[in-house]
């Protein structure tokens, strides 16, 4: 009887279930819009540099010295390497130095690597916009563009280095620029200064000496994360940490997770704004059909049964649009998931000062169609008991006069 | 001996400034077989009484029985199912449900009794044969003429086999032919079959027709009188 009631009055059926397809299809695309741009803040700092899961000395997090590395020639590779959910490690040397060129001076990240392992961890080779890669004890070095550019240094210029070595020994070095590159993340792209990890070892006096291991992992699953950082925990002594991202870089998990709190204000708006709209829609059709349910309980229908007749045709009309809706959303989530919004001006501004890339991405995952399912049939469900309580409380002797 | 008996009942709407009174102090009874017309001038309370004896509205005072029963005892469940099983409806408006075809309007009934769909379907062309309408059965109310959505809407009142057709103003809205048309058909299933009818009216070819004639003004009864004897 609830389908019969639909498919004959397809006007009022149109316009319930495009409210509420129209409802979905925002719900999804706003939380689209969010978790694409938490994904892309991680992405940009975390999966382009980072990484989800380093391994250093104990303390060297927080005293962040060449001092607190770790001796590469007294850690098992192998052992971590065979953990589950390990592809493998990548091993760095990473300590502040002054980067001179003619007479410009500016603090870089110096950064010691393997290339070849490097490359497959972050794609650093993808990132060369003038020159060629690093190659094992080739003695150059790759700059970030930004900073290249405010050294004013092109391809074949010498980069003067000074820092502080390992136990204080001074370090000083020349070398030759081979690369530019370009990083997505404006801070990285202001002071990343690339080379071999055994000239760097050279430059700052540590011998065979890293700072990190950066792990690399299958999937990056937060559950996946936690499970293996623990799994690595166990597996190495004392002398060790091992830390998550989210450990070593908590100002970040604190921006995404105040943005994800207004984000889930500015939904549970768009989520009023979505009930309002249903209710409005579902009242209109409710009060129109007064008379029509008055003459169903004068003639003999029990008023229960009525009641859960239109509550099941508001539910039938809910699922509908949800199906629509979520199918509407999908072309449009994946071409922007593919193809992500690139802004410009006082907003490109200012995500960037967050050293994210001003970009607006969408997330494609099957998490969230579920959940916004859900939550518009629950929405649908309350605002369908409306119709429901109307036709338990009807008399007839009224419904009957109404026009 | 009497079906249907009303026993002094008052019906007060006190929303005004000044209670009105729509029914005052009505009493009557109505036997098996009556083809019976309540008439009086606009807002006299024939439609206030007629839903009273439907049992679609309670009176403020007073009492109304029904085949024995007091309707006041009822809860509303039982009120709704006594409903489905003895009494039908004509309404003014025709009142069908729009978004049935004339056979699903009458099929409606049967429906709620629970009786099987070959069942129904059975009956409620038989009764759409009946009212002249067995060609239309696959028509929406929309589509028919006021004339024939109220003889489907009698064939909907007919179709539980009810003890009592209640019929409110039933040829208001109907030209003369249709009107000639649907007092043929009250008038045969009242005589073939016995059923009861009490229907409100202004209409003169209705009082005519009509064996008993109560005359209302003001919520009272001024006249109540059988023109024939009755022959059932």
């Amino acid at each position: 009887m609830a389908w019969r009631n639909l498919w004959r009055n397809k006007r009022r059926t149109f316009i319930t279930i495009t409210s509420i397809l129209f409802a979905m299809f925002f719900a999804l695309v706003m939380r689209s819009m969010q978790k694409g741009s938490y994904a892309n803040m991680v992405d940009n700092v975390v999966g382009s540099y980072t990484g989800y899961i380093q391994i250093h000395g104990a303390d060297y997090w927080d005293k962040k010295t060449i001092d607190e590395s770790l001796d590469a020639s007294e850690f098992s590779e192998e052992e971590i390497s065979e953990l589950k959910n390990v592809k493998g490690l990548v091993p760095r040397l990473e300590s502040f130095a002054l980067a001179s060129s003619e007479n410009v001076t500016k603090g870089t990240l110096l950064t010691g690597i393997i290339p070849e392992k490097e490359n497959v961890f972050t794609g650093l080779f993808e990132k060369i916009v003038d020159g060629k890669y690093l190659e094992t004890g080739d003695g150059q070095v790759m700059l970030a563009e930004k900073l290249a550019s405010y050294l004013k240094l092109g391809l074949g210029d010498t980069l003067v280095l000074i820092s502080k070595g390992y136990h204080g020994v001074s370090a000083a070095g020349k070398y030759a620029v081979k690369g530019i590159l370009h990083f997505p993340s404006p801070e990285l792209n202001k002071q990343l200064v690339y080379m071999n990890l055994e000239d760097c070892q050279a430059f700052f006096g540590t011998e065979n000496r890293l700072t990190s291991y950066v792990v690399l992992l299958g999937r990056h699953d937060p559950k996946i994360i936690a499970q293996t950082r623990d799994a690595i925990r166990k597996t190495l002594s004392q002398s060790y940490e091992v830390m998550s991202w989210e450990e070593m870089m908590p100002e970040l998990v604190q921006i995404i997770e105040s943005d994800n709190a207004s984000g889930k204000i500015m939904l549970g708006i768009l989520y009023m704004i979505i009930a309002f709209g249903i209710m409005g829609t579902i009242m209109m059709m409710t009060l129109e059909r007064i008379r029509e349910f008055g003459v169903m309980v004068a003639v003999g229908m029990q008023k229960f049964k009525l009641g859960l007749v239109v509550l099941f045709e508001t539910l039938l009309m809910g699922i509908i649009g949800i199906i629509l809706g979520s199918g509407l959303s999908m072309p449009f989530i994946y071409y922007y998931y593919l193809n992500p919004i690139r802004l410009t001006g006082d907003a490109a501004a200012s995500i960037e000062s967050f050293g994210v890339e001003p970009i607006m991405p969408f997330a494609w995952e099957s998490s969230f169609y579920l959940n916004q399912a859900l939550v518009v049939l629950v929405i649908t469900l309350i605002t369908g008991l409306y119709p429901f309580f109307k036709v338990i409380k009807l008399e007839p002797v009224d419904a009957l006069k109404s026009k | 001996m009497a079906v249907i008996e009303v026993k002094d009942i008052r019906k007060v709407y006190t929303e005004t400034k000044v209670p009105v009174y729509a029914v005052n102090g009505i009493a009557l009874s109505f036997e098996k077989g009556e083809f019976a017309a309540i008439v009086g001038p606009s807002g006299s309370g024939k439609t206030t009484l007629l839903n009273i004896l439907g049992g679609i509205d309670v009176p403020s005072e007073g009492e109304v029985i029904i085949d024995k029963k007091h309707i006041a005892s009822l809860s509303s469940r039982q009120l709704i199912d006594f409903r489905l099983k003895n009494i039908g409806f004509v309404f003014q408006s025709y009142n069908l449900i729009p978004v049935l075809t004339a056979i699903e309007n009458v099929e409606f009934i049967l429906q709620l009794q629970g009786q099987s769909k070959n069942e129904r379907r059975k009956r409620a062309q038989q009764l759409l044969n009946e009212v002249g309408l067995g060609d239309r059965v696959n028509d929406r109310p929309a589509q028919l003429s006021g004339g024939q959505q109220q003889r489907v809407a009698v064939a909907r009142a007919l179709a539980s086999r009810p003890q009592f057709v209640l019929a409110d103003e039933p040829t208001a809205n109907l030209d003369s032919k249709s009107t000639e048309n649907l007092l043929n058909i009250m008038e045969k299933l009242n005589r073939e079959e016995g059923i009861t009818f009490i229907f409100s009216t202004h209409d003169s070819r209705v009082v005519k027709k009509a064996r008993r004639v109560i005359t209302i003004e003001d919520g009272c009864v001024v006249s109540d009188e059988r023109i024939a004897p009755n022959n059932i």
